[in-house]
């Protein structure tokens, strides 16, 4: 079997055999990020000193009898977690010099388990994007066909996942940033509960929907790290203090029974033929798993995208203005005065959907304007949240497509904003209910892999993951490699 | 709602960004797109519906003591910015 096709779990238990050492397991994922980076673009900053160094700390904790169950396991961070002493970009010209002064929570729990750090992956510009197109270091191509976006923001983490140039990688999810990256890539990807996993050190770009998470093959790989990423942090005002249930030992609960409800309104107009095929047939064998499959409907779910769109402009206007050129990220040369030094390092600094965005929000959050854009848009979050809420009256899960369609064309729907935003029509509404929810493969639509999206109640991963868990022990969808990296 | 040349360099002066001409033109192309878009929330009743403004119900941004908890790395930080002298970042003159 070969080391890079195989699961965390088992890449964890060949360390723990002594098979091979976290050293040779980072050398390994090194050498194939060598050969295959630059067709990617997938990783942005690739630390290999680090990485060994952190192997070599890896394989010392094993020697002393101190490893835990990730020790010496090669990761990727998303571009967007600060780390120490290394290059954080966040995808933007702005913050292209920026060297972190402070590892994130993420980073740093990661690195207490034991973790070995391979480097940062590309992503759209401040994570808003649907397809890695608005990265100032180019777009990610998808591993399955390089003509194809892989997905976005999160799209680099996605690519090297599905490439296995790392066995895992960190993400953000604010609209759906974990989960259709993942979707479009063939992986898994779980967005945590709002809160429940800190975003300290996680570059903010709408604070009420942001969301760090984890993308691996499996389900199993993901509540692995998740159980090491979750758990309350006084230094995130939106951390929640509860108790993290033990996700791995909770992955084999039994499917029997299980509610899940189909989501009505996902599988209205916009949704491709082939895709919604794909969706129902998993539905069909969830079903014959021995869930109770029944019929719900969130009928407000129709207006989470211009929500959203109104949400997080508004957020990412107020966010985004710390960005000044003053103590940190790009400075126009000679500046006039303080207005000029403030508005060229800003117009230089940031890219055109950014840019968007920040005046998009800037407007709806205007004198005048507040009420009807922000405050009602506000309301219109409340409406599709009591309907999710109604919705897990009756079931335990919600399931449907994770995106109308596979991969799409590099350069397809960048002239296109709207068009762009409705590819997170199926993901926003869990962000704007501040849910759990995850994607996995289900199946291929030619070369193109589909997802699979699971939705779950407030603080209910460990059924999510056990669901998918469940799915992915009669399937091999997730277990599949593009040719060119296998 | 349809957005002039004029709205959108407003708007620009707001957020502290400097655009160009061509940029303008696509703003105000883009920008009036995206509020018609959004402008179909209008038709949602929501009478009597409280804005929400945190995803988890019954909890509310966390308050802590107003104590130090952080330790001077002033030069650290300072290794990032583009103009700094002693512990103070430099800008343009402000004041005449």
């Amino acid at each position: 079997m070969t080391l890079h096709t195989r699961s965390v779990a088992e890449l964890a238990a060949g360390l723990a055999r002594k098979e091979y050492s976290a050293v040779e397991l980072a050398q390994h994922f090194l050498s194939r990020i060598e050969r295959s980076n630059d067709a990617l673009n997938a990783f942005v900053t690739v630390t290999p000193d680090r990485a060994l160094a952190d192997a070599r700390a890896a394989d010392e904790a094993r020697a002393a009898g101190r490893a835990g169950p990730l020790t010496g396991v090669p990761l990727a961070h998303k571009d967007i977690f600060c780390t120490d002493g290394v290059r954080t970009a966040c995808g933007s010209k702005m913050l292209d010099n920026f060297v972190a002064p402070y590892d994130a929570t993420v980073v740093e729990r990661l690195h207490a388990a034991g973790t070995v750090m391979l480097g940062k992956t590309n992503m759209d510009e401040f994570a808003m994007g649907s397809s890695n197109e608005t990265s100032w270091y180019g777009p990610v191509k998808n591993p399955w066909d390089l003509r194809k976006v892989p997905g976005g923001s999160s799209g680099g983490s996605a690519a090297v996942v599905a490439a296995r140039l790392a066995p895992v990688a960190t993400g953000t999810d604010t609209g759906g940033s974990i989960r259709q990256p993942a979707a479009l890539v063939g992986i898994s990807g779980i967005k945590p509960t709002y809160g429940r996993v800190s975003r300290y050190g996680m570059i903010a770009f709408a604070s009420s929907l942001d969301q760090a998470g984890i993308m691996a093959p499996s389900a199993e790989d993901c509540a692995l790290f998740l159980a090491a990423m979750a758990g309350f942090d006084p230094r995130d005002s939106t951390s929640v203090d509860r108790p993290v249930p033990d996700y791995v030992a909770e992955l084999d609960a039994p499917l029997a029974g299980v509610r899940i409800g189909v989501l009505k309104e996902f599988f209205a107009h916009g949704l491709e033929g082939e895709t919604g095929a794909l969706v129902q047939a998993a539905i069909d064998q969830y079903r014959a798993l021995g869930a109770r499959i029944v019929e719900v409907s969130c009928p407000n779910l129709p207006l989470s995208v211009p929500t959203y769109y109104v949400v997080a402009p508004a957020e990412c206007s107020s966010n985004l203005s710390r960005f000044d050129g003053v103590r940190f990220g790009h400075r126009c040369k000679d500046p006039r005065d303080l207005m000029d030094l403030y508005k060229r390092s800003r117009g230089e600094g940031f890219g055109a959907e950014v840019k968007r965005r920040i005046m998009t929000g800037t407007y709806v959050l205007s004198a005048g304007y507040y009420d009807a854009y922000y405050l009602k848009a506000q309301k219109c979050r409340s409406l599709i949240s009591a309907d999710f809420k109604a919705a897990f009256e009756q079931v335990d899960l919600l399931i449907g497509p994770t995106s109308p369609s596979p991969a799409f064309n590099i350069g397809a729907k960048v002239d296109d904003p709207i068009t762009m935003y409705l590819n997170d029509i199926y993901t926003i509404g869990a962000n704007l209910a501040g849910l759990p929810a995850m994607s996995i493969p289900c199946g291929f639509d030619g070369a193109l892999p589909v997802g699979l999206q699971l939705i779950g109640p407030h603080f209910g991963e460990s059924r999510l993951l056990a669901a998918a868990h469940a799915y992915q022990r009669h399937t091999d969808f997730h277990r599949r490699v593009p040719a060119a990296y296998a | 709602m349809s957005l002039t040349r004029k709205d959108v360099e407003g708007i620009a002066h707001l957020a502290r960004l400097e655009i160009t001409e061509a940029e303008l033109s696509v703003y105000t192309d883009s920008l009036s797109k995206i509020l018609s878009f959004v402008e179909q929330l209008a038709a949602a009743e929501t009478a009597d519906i409280e804005p929400m403004a945190h995803p988890l119900e019954g909890e509310s941004q966390r308050l802590r003591p107003d104590v130090v908890t952080e330790r001077d790395q002033h030069e650290k930080f300072q290794l990032n910015a583009a103009a700094v002298t002693g512990a103070l970042y430099l800008v343009p003159k402000v004041i005449e």
